[in-house]
């Protein structure tokens, strides 16, 4: 289905709908807010989580990710930590 | 007006201010954290829609910096004490009691000079609050903005509270802030307002919905209150659009946030756009199908 303004849309460009804008960086502001967490501490977890999880498996460092998230008034600690390989040791 | 006090902290638990549990008074505090989002154009007309419902409610200006609440009400020029001669014991309470012009069962509490900010502390708010409380069914309290002392003040003499938010992005995050504070004062019910909501910008995906604020910030909804330019009016004349002198989208949204407060079954003011002007035409025909 195409309407008129799809076509506009098509024609210059969709307009961005600025409120999705602003759910996002609320939730990720207010999930800061809530746990009262610093960014430094935030930095300084990240890498040592990664040091922990490194003896297991090889992590590609660059793209790896630690984020505060929230949903209604629970703010959950998501860790996005992309693996490489993992290593075959055993246990170290 | 029972219907919400049955989730109200038991009195051993909040000791300092238990004498407030043993009268059927309702001490709500009203605020945002941000300013500039309506606490006292909601306190004014709140006020006014409870004593017309018969409830003997009394305002109480808190913001001592910034007073305004005087003003809204078209009270300015009828105040000769203040809660602070009150608490320094300079005058009864009754003397400083402003009974309002057309609303009998509603009075203001003024607030006193802002040299209070230097020595106002909560203890003096809860006994300000015990005292009004055998004489109201109802205490409105106007909250400063901002989280510091005067916030702490408003809070302190306070059982309920009323978050009010805009659906902006500062707003509902300094609202956030404000609800983790009142929480950590084991305020209870907390009741939350949306106020300002523009319709069409939410129609159009470029303001926070209802339910997006209420995603967020996860408390009950009190009510709903339109972008109104009648409330600008309504202050220049001094006269809160709960009285109903003028039709208002707003003055009804009060009226009926008043009423679901008094415990009664009201459903919450739909606000979606009604597209009747020309640009709400050409909205229509914007989305009309062509393939």
């Amino acid at each position: 289905m195409t309407t008129i303004r799809d076509l506009i849309d098509r024609l210059f460009g969709p307009k961005v709908a600025s409120a999705s804008s602003a759910r996002s960086r609320l939730k990720m502001v207010l999930a800061h807010d809530r746990s009262d967490l610093s960014p430094a501490m935030l930095e300084q977890m990240r890498f040592e989580i990664m040091q922990v999880v490194s003896k297991y498996l090889e992590l590609d460092d660059t793209a790896s990710e630690l984020s505060l998230e929230t949903e209604e008034r629970a703010t959950a600690l998501i860790a996005n930590l992309p693996i490489r390989r993992v290593k075959q040791q055993g246990f170290p | 007006m029972q219907a919400n006090r049955k989730g109200f902290p038991s009195p051993a638990l909040t000791s300092p201010v238990s004498t407030l549990n043993d009268i059927s008074c309702r001490s709500i505090v009203i605020c945002s954290g941000k300013g500039g989002v309506g606490k006292t154009t909601l306190t004014a007309n709140l006020g006014i829609a409870l004593a017309k419902l018969g409830h003997p409610t009394c305002v109480l200006d808190a913001d001592y910096g910034l007073r305004n609440l005087d003003l809204l009400l078209g009270l300015e020029n009828r105040i000769v004490f203040t809660a602070q001669e009150v608490i320094t014991e300079n005058c009864r309470l009754e003397q400083a009691l402003v009974k309002h012009k057309h609303e009998p069962h509603l009075a203001l509490m003024p607030a006193g000079n802002p040299r209070m900010l230097d020595w106002f502390n909560p203890e003096h708010m809860q006994t300000l609050i015990t005292m009004l409380q055998e004489r109201f069914d109802y205490v409105l309290i106007d909250a400063p903005a901002g989280v510091e002392d005067g916030f702490k003040n408003a809070v302190a003499g306070a059982k309920e509270a009323i978050v009010v938010v805009n659906p902006e992005i500062s707003s509902a995050r300094d609202a956030d802030r404000v609800v983790g504070l009142l929480r950590s004062e084991s305020l209870d019910p907390l009741h939350l307002v949306v106020n300002r909501v523009r319709p069409r910008m939410v129609e159009k995906l470029d303001m926070l919905s209802i339910d997006d604020i209420l995603d967020i910030l996860a408390l009950p909804l009190l009510g709903v209150v339109e972008e109104d330019e009648q409330v600008i009016i309504s202050a220049n004349l001094g006269e809160p659009l709960a009285l109903g002198k003028r039709k208002s989208a707003a003055g009804m949204a009060y009226g009926r946030i008043a009423r679901r407060l008094d415990g009664e079954d009201v459903a919450i003011t739909d606000v979606s756009a009604k597209p009747v002007s020309i640009m709400g035409r050409l909205s229509t025909l914007m989305a009309t199908k062509i393939l």
